[in-house]
This record gives structure tokens, C-alpha cells and sequence, in this order.
């Protein structure tokens, strides 16, 4: 790898996590049950990686194990982002009298 | 021409990730906020399936298979949402686990990515990573449901053979890097993982769970940054920094409501507190009824609510709404006031709340309400008890010292509801019961908040 990779990665990391910490610190008190199950969802990014070693089937092994990371990614996209709406819709502002 | 439109996908992902997080800073954006995070992984995934050269018929399978199992566990019961959350945790730190053993016996073989140091380092902090945070969230996940004991096992020596586990792992590592062809090591670092992530969680009790679990949380997310560098991966190294802080954030803001530090979590083994001078002078509680309860409520121009856990155990939150309903429609201020680890992850109780279809602008947080107690006519406590001991302020010899509380004992009046004088699960008397202003109503809490509902209606009006 060039170094210059490596760098510019240490650098995203860098900048993602100052993002991160502004914008959670953000995030409404009501909502951290949501925020968390949100956040599993979008950390299940690692669907990518297990798609990439899954689909070039290099060796039975590596096929083998992409193939169940793509399963617990799945997983995680599905349920992280159903439940999430499915709390966010339940959150509702006092009626009109 | 492909490779560039993946890596647009890629940063299209990447945008929408962190605008999805930046809508939950308000519950009327919020649900935009998943819209964000669904659109930006369909993005990704479909910039990644484009990837020239792959084969799509496992991953398909696997996509079934996934989507199979997410259905089910996104309908679970909201009491049930931090064993789902500590489960998922699980599923993300095995899916890093599995992509870096498989990307490190490819480019052992020489048919993956050069094992370079520096990649060597990154699978090897992705594995040790992804496997403490696989068994570690099983075991949380486990406690939760109480499928094993939520008491704190201990033994002698524990921490050090922790320590000296974990210090395995990283020399096992180092070496790995030195030379990156001795797959014994890998396989060692693997294990040592595996069992550590088991050891740190089972000294742990109940009460930790919410730290535990945003702890957990951080993990995974950082487990999705290692894959990253190991991929050159930019929009998994976002992705999982976004998720990390937001892990390291609520368990920052977790232990600051139990005012313990991090090391006290992790290795204090709480829960298992000595059972305190229970003796002393005998103290007298006053007890009344149902009625009586009512009757101070209908009275009062004030009340706030403090709900523990204890409430949802005992599936009493739709009476408390029937309750807010009475009193509100009789022009009685109605407020909830939510303590930071009341429930079982951060930010339960307004999710349990919210079910039951109490308005959102009703929960107040305690830093806010605490404020407002002393001019409060009525506080009434459900299944709350540590969260409202006055002794956290006071007692230098209490477990609980130092905890932030809610001031239910500055209210001009109290109404606590409670199966019996036991002291609760960390066995830890409440002084607040025996104050002279407030009323103990004994018994299940959902039998009577249907009492004190009751009661309001008028229903029983010709009983008494």
C-alpha cells in the first residue's frame, strides 16, 4: 500500500470521528434507544467488505465466511433500520386540546 | 469507470450517513433520519455489487437469509430492545471477525491482498475487535434475557487473568506483524478473543447493562474502521467512526449518571454491594390506599411522574397514561421525569413511554426537572428506587453515593408504589419512604395505578 493511503485514511478516520462527536452530542436525550439501534444499521457497512468476499469466491473457505458476514450484516441492516422507525413512529407531540 | 462509480456511491453513503444521524437531533426529523440511512446503504451495496468479477449467487442467498432473520427481530417487544440491540452488536463484530480471518488466510495463500505491516496490524486489531465484541454481546445479550445469571461471577484473580488474556492478544499481534506468514498466531489471537470478550462480560451485573451495551457498541463500530483500513475502505472507516462515538458517547453519558468511571464499570464488579446496617431504629413507612392516592393526585395543580424500570416489568405504562389522561383533562400539569439509566439502555424509558402513547413533550430529562421539583405539589414513583434515593446526596457509606438523583423528596408530597419494604435489586435502603410526606401504596404496580385510575374515573365512585 502507498503511503500516502494510509495516511489519507488515518485522516477520514480522523475528521469522521470530530463529525461524529458533534453531531451525536446533538442527538435528542429521547432518542438514544433510536440512536443506537440507527447507528448498529449503519455501522452494518461491513455488508461491504463480506460482499466483496463472498462474490470473488476465491477459496471454499473465504467464500464460506463472506457468505455468512453478508448474513449477519443483513441482519443488522434489516432490523437496526425496521426497529428504528418503528420506535421513531410511536414518538408523538402533546394533542390539541 | 466502474471503480468510479463505486467509490461516488461510496461517498453519496457516506453524506447521507452522517445527515441520518443529524436528524435525530429532533423526533419531528427524525424519521427523515432513517430514510437518509436506508437510501445511503442501498447506495453503498449497490456501488459495491459493481464491483467487476463477482459472483452473486451466494451473496443473494445470504441476503435472504439476513433479511429472513431481520424481520422477525425488528417486531421484537420494546422491553426487549436492548437484548435485540446487544444481539446485533454480536452479528456486526462476527461479520468483522469472519472478513478478517477470511482476508488474512487469502493473503496468506497468496491468492488475496499482500499482508503487508501494516495490513498484518489492521486484520489483527479487526479480529481481536469483532470477536471480543461477538461473545462479549452474546453474553450481555444472555443477561438481558436472563437465559444466565445477571448477578456479577466473580472469582479470585479474575482481573488479572483478563489483563494477562488481552496482553496475549496484542503480543501475539505485534509478533503476527513481524512476521505475517505464522498463521498459529492468527488463529491464537483469534481464540484469545473469542474467550476474552466471554470473561469481560460475566463479572458484570443487571445494573451496568447500559453501559455495557453502548460500550459494546463503540466496538463494533471500531471493528468496521479496522476493516476499513484493511480494505481501503473509506466509506466503512466513516460508517464505523460515526458508530464508535456514538458508542463511546452514551457510555460517557452513562457513567456520569451512576457517577462511576469506566475502570469501575468494567472491572468493579457492582451489583454484588454488601448488604447494609439494615438494622437501626425501626423507621415507620405510612401506608395508604388506592383511594388515597387518588385523592392527593385530583388535588394537586402539579404532578411528575418518575417511572423505573419496574414499571415495564410490570407492563404498567398504559395505566400510567390513563392516569396522565385523568389528571390532564382535570387541568392538572402532568411531567415524567427520566433518569439517564432508567431501563435497560440509554434512553428506554422514553421509547417504553412513547409506546404507551404519552407525548413526547411530557418526558423531561432529570437535569431539567430537578429544577422544578421543589414547586411540585405530587411526585408519584413507579417501580423507580436507587434513582430516587436521597441518600446519593448524603450518605458517604452508600453504594449510591454521588449518583445524580431526581429530588422526589423535595416535592411537597410523594406517592411511591411498591410490592413491599424489600430494599430493591442492589440492596440499598430508600430513606425517601420513611419521609414524613410521603405515602407508600403497596402491591403490584399495575394493579394499582388500575386502582388509582379507577378511582379518578369515578368509576368506583359508589363504593366508598
Amino acid at each position: 500500500m502507498h503511503q500516502i493511503d494510509l495516511w489519507s485514511m488515518a485522516f477520514v478516520f480522523m475528521l469522521a470521528t470530530f463529525v461524529g462527536f458533534q453531531v451525536i452530542q446533538n442527538v435528542s436525550r429521547l432518542l438514544h434507544t433510536p440512536l443506537m439501534s440507527l447507528t448498529n444499521a449503519i455501522s452494518a457497512i461491513a455488508v461491504v467488505g463480506s460482499i466483496l468476499i463472498a462474490g470473488e469466491q476465491l477459496t471454499t473457505f473465504s467464500t464460506i465466511l463472506g457468505t455468512v458476514a453478508v448474513a449477519a450484516s443483513m441482519t443488522n441492516i434489516v432490523s437496526g433500520f425496521m426497529i428504528t422507525d418503528r420506535m421513531l413512529k410511536m414518538f408523538r407531540e402533546r394533542r390539541r386540546q | 469507470m466502474a471503480e468510479h462509480l463505486t467509490q461516488a456511491s461510496y461517498l453519496v453513503a457516506a453524506i447521507l450517513f452522517i445527515l441520518s444521524l443529524r436528524w435525530l437531533n429532533h423526533p419531528s426529523t427524525a424519521r427523515r433520519g432513517v430514510a437518509a440511512g436506508v437510501a445511503g446503504m442501498t447506495a453503498a451495496i449497490v456501488g459495491t455489487l459493481l464491483h467487476p468479477g463477482l459472483g452473486y449467487t451466494w451473496i443473494v442467498v445470504a441476503m435472504v437469509v439476513g433479511t429472513m432473520i431481520g424481520v422477525p427481530l425488528s417486531r421484537v417487544p420494546l422491553t426487549a430492545v436492548p437484548q435485540r440491540t446487544a444481539l446485533s452488536h454480536a452479528f456486526g463484530g462476527l461479520a468483522a471477525a469472519l472478513v478478517g480471518t477470511a482476508e488474512y488466510f487469502l493473503g496468506v495463500s497468496g491468492s488475496g491482498h499482500e499482508l503487508t505491516a501494516f495490513r498484518t496490524g489492521a486484520l489483527a486489531a479487526e479480529v481481536i475487535l469483532g470477536g471480543l465484541t461477538f461473545t462479549g454481546s452474546l453474553m450481555a445479550a444472555g443477561k438481558l434475557q436472563e437465559v444466565i445469571p445477571t448477578r456479577p461471577i466473580t472469582y479470585k484473580g479474575q482481573n488479572l487473568i483478563n489483563l494477562a488474556l488481552l496482553a496475549i492478544a496484542v503480543a501475539a499481534a505485534i509478533y503476527l506483524v513481524m512476521d505475517p506468514s505464522q498463521w498459529g498466531l492468527f488463529v491464537l489471537i483469534l481464540l484469545l478473543s473469542l474467550v476474552f470478550g466471554v470473561l469481560l462480560i460475566i463479572p458484570i451485573g443487571g445494573a451496568d447493562m447500559p453501559t455495557v451495551i453502548s460500550l459494546l457498541n463503540s466496538y463494533a463500530g471500531l471493528s468496521a474502521v479496522a476493516m476499513g483500513f484493511v480494505l481501503e475502505n473509506k466509506v466503512l472507516i466513516v460508517a464505523g467512526a460515526l458508530d464508535g462515538s456514538s458508542g463511546l458517547i452514551l457510555s460517557i453519558i452513562m457513567c456520569k449518571a451512576m457517577n462511576r468511571s469506566f475502570t469501575n464499570v468494567l472491572f468493579g464488579a457492582f451489583g454484588q454491594v454488601q448488604a447494609t446496617s439494615a438494622a437501626g431504629e425501626a423507621k415507620t413507612a405510612k401506608s395508604g390506599t388506592a383511594r388515597d392516592a387518588a385523592d392527593l393526585l385530583e388535588n394537586a395543580g402539579s404532578v411528575v411522574i418518575v417511572p423505573g424500570y419496574g414499571m415495564a416489568v410490570a407492563q404498567a405504562q398504559h395505566r400510567v397514561r390513563e392516569i396522565y389522561d385523568q389528571l390532564t383533562k382535570r387541568g392538572i400539569d402532568v411531567k415524567f421525569a427520566i433518569h439517564p439509566v432508567a431501563g435497560r439502555m440509554p434512553g428506554h424509558m422514553n421509547v417504553l413511554l412513547a409506546e404507551a402513547e404519552l407525548p413526547y413533550d411530557a418526558l423531561v430529562e432529570m437535569d431539567d426537572i430537578n429544577h422544578d421539583l421543589p414547586q411540585t405539589d405530587v411526585v408519584l414513583v413507579v417501580g423507580a428506587n436507587d434513582v430516587v434515593n436521597p441518600a446519593a446526596r448524603h450518605d458517604k457509606s452508600s453504594p449510591i453515593f454521588g449518583m445524580p438523583i431526581i429530588d422526589a423528596d423535595k416535592a411537597k408530597a410523594c406517592i411511591a408504589i411498591k410490592r413491599s419494604m424489600n430494599p430493591g435489586f442492589a440492596g440499598i435502603e430508600n430513606e425517601l419512604y420513611y419521609a414524613d410526606n410521603t405515602l407508600m401504596v403497596f402491591g403490584d404496580a399495575k394493579g394499582v395505578l388500575g386502582d388509582v385510575a379507577k378511582e379518578l374515573s369515578g368509576e368506583s365512585a359508589g363504593i366508598h
